[in-house]
């Protein structure tokens, strides 16, 4: 089973991203889970959510305490100790960040990738430049980096699922996709 | 069954991934709309409610169904929970099939007229999404609330994950319908309600011809008058009550069955009780809800790890409860640890009293005891479950209830 | 649950004799055409037809409904009339009188 973190603020689109991550891998026929932190939602409070993807039905509940992948929606978040803590020893942690990352962050065998989404997401009109809505762009980073789904499965999940602005939140996952290293 | 083996990852991939392009009714939902979907498939023609955390999506999801036309049904917006039951009981009494959903303070507001609907033989349909009571202010997952209105006279079902919630509102439909009294459904906040799964959506027809219309013996109609829950005196409202009674026994067998027809048309099968690697066990762990799922992670560990010969046993159907069932499952095992997600201050855990009072005429009978755990949404993790086991497993005198994962 | 005998209401005096004679609820457990609460009446009303205007507003006000209409005109029922005198003070032209019951 491969356990997901999203991490982001209020009105980010973290819950938005889990969940169609979640249906991107059910449509490759896997189970998923899907659900924000079980908390009160308020707009720009720092704001969790996770994935669960299996081959088999998934019985765990409740969130995740130790992730395989670490999406960072917003790099002012929490600092790096803190997410260490939530990271499997060989997890990968994803950020959104126009910065360099330092080497001291890595525990374990955590791999670290920051890639510059806010970039595309603001390029592709989605939100402003000082609160861009970043959730599918990184969808597009994660299914390169980490292979778990096929960008295809992401965006047939984003059209069936954002009812606004939908070609612009492809156009971005698309790019983002292309752009990534692996 | 028994799990994890990835070599054959692929192939059930592919072939599960086959399976699905054939059947585009596959969907990723939330529990809450889950039991949106169940109340859409069984067509349900009355629907009031009044919104309440975690239950909102519930009603969001039926409004915008009402809105768009996919679901032929009157909308009533009500200014409280008790009214939105109102509003069902009227709606039932006319023949109209009604549904409603609640959490936590919102039952408790209803309390008085689940009688009503019970006493009224009336077939209504209810979510509940399990939520503690407050204060403290808590709106995350506990049992306490449904089960304090276990002597309403409602079937009470607790699920287990998504697809069994959409299935079991379908059930429930036909089951109430065939009995005359009215039914509860319940899930669990969050861990049901705002979690999302991959959940298969019934043909539509094929659930019209499993539930078809509701046509009852008795409704409001004009052109056929009747008085409706006129005063009864001692002389038959004693004999009236026990009809109440005979209506709950014989839905133990009616459950049975429309378990079966469900199983006709969707390959899932429903009963009142789930065993889980029951077969040699001589430990059993007794548990209803989310909850039971992490009992089952635990047992398959224990058994991997251990070689415990653990079990589960899984309470579907509070009401009827399924007395002589339980009582042939448990007659083999030498230990019992009743799980209990709700308390009854004074006493103990609920599920744990039922339990120990099925069995308490029988002459051989396991050890029984009792554990509260998660109460208002604490987490209660496979650690814990283990932990349940290891103080089963010790001998020695126990103590009656264990406050598992407490801080005192 | 099988189909209850009947349907339809039930007319005269109700004699159950065992739980299985009942019907599912408390549903029409007896006609009330049987039960004449008239005989509650301490005092009863009485239309002078010469004022009365046929407006019905006693005939929609009677909680009993023992008011019926012949040929136009309210006439009261006094098998059911419980002499609560409601069609008096409604009554906008004062056509209905209270009239002490003879015993």
């Amino acid at each position: 089973m491969k356990e997901v973190i999203f991490y982001g603020r209020g009105g980010q689109g973290a819950v938005i991203a889990s969940r169609i991550l979640a249906v991107a891998a059910f449509k490759e026929g896997r189970h998923v889970q899907a659900f924000p932190f079980f908390g009160v939602e308020r707009r720009g409070a720092p704001v969790t959510a996770y994935t669960r993807i299996d081959d088999f039905k998934i019985r765990k509940r409740g969130p995740v305490t130790k992730g395989d992948y670490i999406v960072i929606l917003d790099p002012t978040l929490l600092d790096m100790s803190e997410i260490v803590k939530h990271a499997k020893r060989d997890a990968s942690v994803i950020i959104n960040t126009n910065k360099e990352i330092k080497g001291s962050v890595s525990s374990g065998d955590v791999k670290v990738i920051a890639f510059d989404a806010s970039m595309i997401a603001v390029n592709n009109s989605l939100g402003s430049q000082n609160a861009p809505i970043v959730n599918t762009t990184m969808l597009g980073v994660f299914s390169k980096i980490t292979g778990e789904v096929a960008i295809d499965s992401v965006i047939d999940a984003i059209s069936e699922n954002i009812s606004v602005k939908k070609d612009s939140n492809i156009n971005a996952a698309r790019e983002a996709y292309e752009k990534a290293k692996k | 069954m028994h799990r994890r083996v990835s070599c054959q990852s692929d192939q059930i991939r592919k072939r599960e991934k086959i399976k699905r392009m054939a059947d585009i009714t596959k969907k990723v939902v939330t529990g809450n709309h889950a039991v949106s979907y169940g109340a859409l498939l069984s067509r349900a023609e009355v629907i009031a409610a009044y919104p309440i955390t975690p239950q909102t999506e519930v009603v969001e999801k039926l409004s915008e169904m009402v809105a768009n036309g996919e679901l032929r049904a009157k909308f009533i917006n009500v200014e409280s929970e008790h009214s939105a039951m109102a509003a069902c009981i009227g709606a039932s009494a006319t023949g109209a099939r009604a549904f409603t959903a609640t959490s936590s303070q919102g039952l408790a507001l209803m309390h008085e007229l689940l009688h009503w609907a019970t006493g009224a033989r009336l077939p209504i349909v209810m979510a509940n999404i399990n939520r503690s009571m407050g204060p403290p202010w808590n709106i995350w997952s506990e049992q306490t609330d449904s089960l304090a209105q276990r002597d309403t006279g409602w079937l009470q079902f607790y699920c287990e994950n998504n697809q069994e919630i959409i299935d079991t509102i379908i059930q429930a439909y036909r089951v109430s319908e065939t009995v005359y009294l009215p039914a509860m459904v319940v899930l669990d906040a969050f861990y049901h309600s705002h979690t999302m799964e991959g959940v298969e959506i019934p043909n539509q027809s094929a659930i019209d011809a499993f539930l078809p219309q509701y046509n009852p013996i008795y409704k409001l109609d004009v052109n056929e008058p009747h008085t409706f829950g006129g005063l009864t005196s001692p002389e038959w409202y004693y004999e009236l009550r026990y009809k109440i009674q005979s209506a709950m026994d014989k839905s133990i067998k009616v459950i049975k069955d429309t378990a079966r027809e469900y199983e006709k048309i969707t390959h899932r099968k429903y009963g009142l009780l789930e065993e889980y690697r029951t077969e040699d066990a001589d430990m059993l762990i007794v548990a209803a809800g989310a909850l039971s799922e992490t009992v089952k992670e635990a047992v398959d560990l224990l058994r991997q790890k251990r070689k415990t010969r653990i079990g589960l046993l899984r309470i579907r159907t509070f009401r009827p409860f399924p007395k002589e069932d339980i009582k042939k499952i448990l007659k083999n095992v030498e230990i019992v640890g009743v799980i209990d997600r709700n308390i009854s201050f004074g006493n103990e855990g609920i599920f744990f009293q039922e339990i120990k009072s099925a069995l308490c005429n029988e002459k051989i009978k396991p050890g029984i005891y009792g554990f509260i755990a998660g109460l208002g949404g604490r987490d209660v993790m496979v650690e814990d479950i283990i932990g349940v086991a290891d103080i089963l497993a010790k001998p020695g005198n126990k103590k009656d209830i264990v406050w598992v994962g407490a801080k005192i | 649950m099988k189909k209850q005998k009947s349907s339809k209401p039930r007319v005269g005096k109700i004699i159950f004799k065992k739980e299985g004679d009942l019907p599912m609820a408390a549903i029409s457990m007896a006609d009330m055409r049987s039960n004449k609460t008239g005989k509650w009446r301490s005092t009863r009303p009485v239309i002078d037809y010469s004022k009365c205007i046929s407006c019905m507003i006693c005939w929609k006000y009677c909680p009993d409904a023992a008011i019926n209409i012949q040929d136009g005109k309210p006439e009261i029922d006094l098998d059911y009339c419980k002499g609560c005198e409601i069609c008096i003070e409604e009554c906008p032209v004062k056509a209905i009188k209270s009239e002490k019951e003879k015993k």
